[in-house]
């Protein structure tokens, strides 16, 4: 749930200690304040950030999914730059490697084909590829952590995009209400009536292929359901005595939404993002597979998918190692914000 | 009731409407030609074509006639294929994809329902943490990703059932089960916090509190209330077999509608992507007001006159 977090600002007036007692014609008198017992009793308000925390902390597979998604971040950004390869430089004597790591041969990493051949062994290869390679001879471990990169790059943004979209349209329907609410609501009905696969996929056909258009595709749609939790959030908050009393001390429109609405909506906001990346995710490895994504030579994961499921049969890995990576962020995004949904909102715990 | 009934309707009926207008005007946005072999073509051959299919005429014009024929059920001509209607197209097309979406469908949700009210039932047990674990692998593994593993070791290395054939019963078991996986996780952890919701109700606490017999309980109240919200779950279920099938039936030749989409994408088969456009569309606005209407039904706490929807 929210917590109400008054401005002081607004109360500073009122304070009883300020104003000398004086007798009023019942004779009553307000007994004095002693200020110093009242600041010793008084506790360290634990602020519902670091209670969400806390919270959060104690779910396992939440703190797990985090650490990973580090790590997973952190590789897609020095992955592509730790071996002398790039994602786009082909090396047509090396092609079809099976992956291979010195001390992980035990794994599965041994450089050995389907049919148990040593490739490496009978093509004389010196260096290692720890993914293996492509059918031009492109490094895989390379191009694995560029295309994530690129797939976590494109969702983080359209999750951006879709939370600023959201966030303004949800909060100015909530906020005027009446008339304005009733179109504003008319559209987002329309909106979610049309399955946004469809549109995604008719507006990617219209636009140039690439990162951009991507993005734009998605997030034609994708704002509707951050627009709802806002405005739901924020319908919800405006009935409630902390807006009334800000408001009956003059606070501006805008000082209001700052300080008061949004502030209090953020942890059903954080988390709508949060399920929002891997569904950006999804949707871009989706569409790279069906042929609607990046160009070559640039890679992301559904690239890589695609690029790996035509060949199946004869190198399994070139599927299987984008499979599991793209699997393992879409896994650590879900439970990351399964764990945020509980910490943020311990109302909505089953 | 009837009310609201007519009111959704004409809701259903204006987004129908603007979806088909929005597509009709993006495809006069898409860039190249549908025909085949454009550039060999003269220009009085273009001509001719473009007068046969009726694109000579201005934009306003097309659209008219386009609405005109589309209420008459008629979607007009394939580009790419010499003769053939969209509305034959489709009729061909519909019935693998009607097959592996509805068998999909239904085994996600028998085994979705059997897993997720076993671990609401033995909650926190190593039964509910396995069942919650096949919910967050079902839930993220994109389907194509679990199709084509599926497809590699099922397929190919075991050799149990057909790899990408389309003959016979045996070959609609790996596409449909590759659909029902997001359907078995979407289920599961909808009735699975469902039902942990309903046992915590006081009725729950009344019926044992006056010697009902526990799987009487179970049964008789927890189960029955906790499968009413399930039938909203329809629409996104829908929803995740459409996309679905337009990557599965690529990954295992099935010659259904999600196929024949993603071929005329990539050949700009104009005609036949804003039919299977207009379809899926069709087919997702009626399963969301199949939903509401019957949910109003069901739960008679829903109020449907009020105009508000809970």
């Amino acid at each position: 749930m929210t917590t109400i977090q008054p401005n002081d600002g607004d109360f500073k007036n009122l304070r009883s200690q300020d104003r000398p007692a004086e007798p009023s014609v019942d004779l009553f008198v307000p007994k004095p304040l002693d200020a110093t017992v009242r600041e010793e009793l008084a506790a360290p308000a634990p602020t519902f950030w670091k209670e969400a925390r806390e919270r959060l902390f104690k779910n396992k597979g939440a703190v797990v999914s985090l650490v990973l998604l580090i790590i997973l971040g952190a590789m897609s950004l020095i992955g592509p730059s730790m071996n002398e390869f790039t994602y786009r430089e082909q090396h047509i004597p090396h092609s079809n490697l099976p992956p291979k790591v010195a001390g992980l041969e035990w794994l599965g990493f041994d450089g050995k084909d389907v049919n148990g051949v040593d490739q490496y062994a009978q093509r004389g290869v010196e260096t290692n590829y720890w993914f293996g390679t492509d059918e031009f001879g492109r490094d895989l471990w390379t191009r694995v952590w560029k295309g994530t990169q690129i797939s976590l790059f494109i969702a983080l943004v359209a999750a951006f995009l879709d939370l600023v979209i959201g966030v303004i349209y949800g909060g100015i329907s909530a906020y005027y209400g009446g008339r304005i609410d009733n179109v504003m609501q008319r559209i987002i009905e329309i909106l979610t009536g049309i399955p946004n696969l469809i549109v995604i996929i008719l507006f990617i056909l219209i636009l140039e292929p690439g990162i951009r258009s991507i993005i734009l595709a998605m997030i034609i749609t994708g704002w509707v359901g951050m627009a709802r939790v806002v405005r739901g959030q924020m319908l919800q908050l405006k009935g409630q005595e902390f807006v009334l009393a800000s408001r009956t001390l003059g606070a501006s429109d805008s000082r209001l939404m700052r300080k008061h609405l949004l502030p209090n909506v953020m942890g059903p906001i954080i988390v709508t993002v949060m399920f929002t990346i891997p569904t950006a995710i999804f949707f871009e490895a989706f569409l790279s597979f069906i042929g609607l994504g990046l160009q070559a030579p640039l890679a992301s994961l559904g690239v890589l998918i695609e690029d790996g499921y035509d060949a199946i049969r004869s190198f399994p890995y070139k599927l299987l190692i984008p499979a599991v990576v793209i699997s393992l962020v879409m896994i650590c995004f879900n439970l990351l914000a399964d764990g945020l949904r509980d910490a943020l909102d311990p109302k909505m715990r089953k | 009731m009837k009310r609201y009934l007519i009111q959704r309707f004409a809701y259903a009926l204006i987004t129908l409407f603007i979806i088909v207008t929005a597509t009709f005007l993006l495809m006069q946005l898409l860039p190249g030609t549908p025909y085949s072999n454009a550039e060999k073509l003269t220009e009085s051959q273009r001509a001719i074509l473009d007068a046969k299919y009726g694109l000579d005429k201005p934009v306003a014009i097309q659209y008219i006639t386009y609405i005109g024929n589309l209420v008459q059920g008629d979607l007009g001509y394939s580009f790419q294929y010499q003769g053939r209607t969209v509305m034959s197209m489709i009729g061909d097309r519909i019935g693998p994809s009607a097959l592996i979406g509805l068998q999909g469908l239904v085994f996600g949700t028998i085994i979705g329902l059997v897993l997720g009210i076993i671990s609401a039932l033995r909650h926190n047990t190593a039964v509910d943490y396995v069942s919650v674990t096949i919910a967050v692998l079902g839930m993220s593994i994109p389907s194509f990703v679990f199709a084509a593993l599926l497809q590699y070791y099922i397929g190919v290395k075991l050799g149990w059932l057909p790899v990408a054939l389309w003959e016979n019963y045996q070959s609609t078991i790996l596409p449909s089960l590759a659909l029902s996986v997001t359907v078995i996780a979407t289920v599961a952890r909808f009735i699975r916090s469902e039902m942990l919701e309903v046992l915590g109700q006081d009725y729950v606490t009344t019926a044992r509190a006056k010697g009902l017999n526990e799987s009487g309980v179970i049964w008789k109240h927890v189960i029955r209330n906790a499968l009413i919200p399930v039938v909203t779950m329809l629409g996104p279920l829908a929803v995740s077999i459409m996309t679905g099938t337009l990557v599965i039936e690529k990954i295992f030749g099935v010659p259904g509608l999600g196929e024949q989409f993603t071929l005329s994408i990539l050949v700009l088969d104009y005609s036949v992507i804003m039919g299977i456009t207009l379809l899926y569309s069709a087919l997702f606005i009626f399963v969301v007001f199949f939903v509401d209407v019957l949910y109003g039904l069901l739960d008679p706490r829903i109020d449907l006159k009020g105009g508000s929807k809970a």
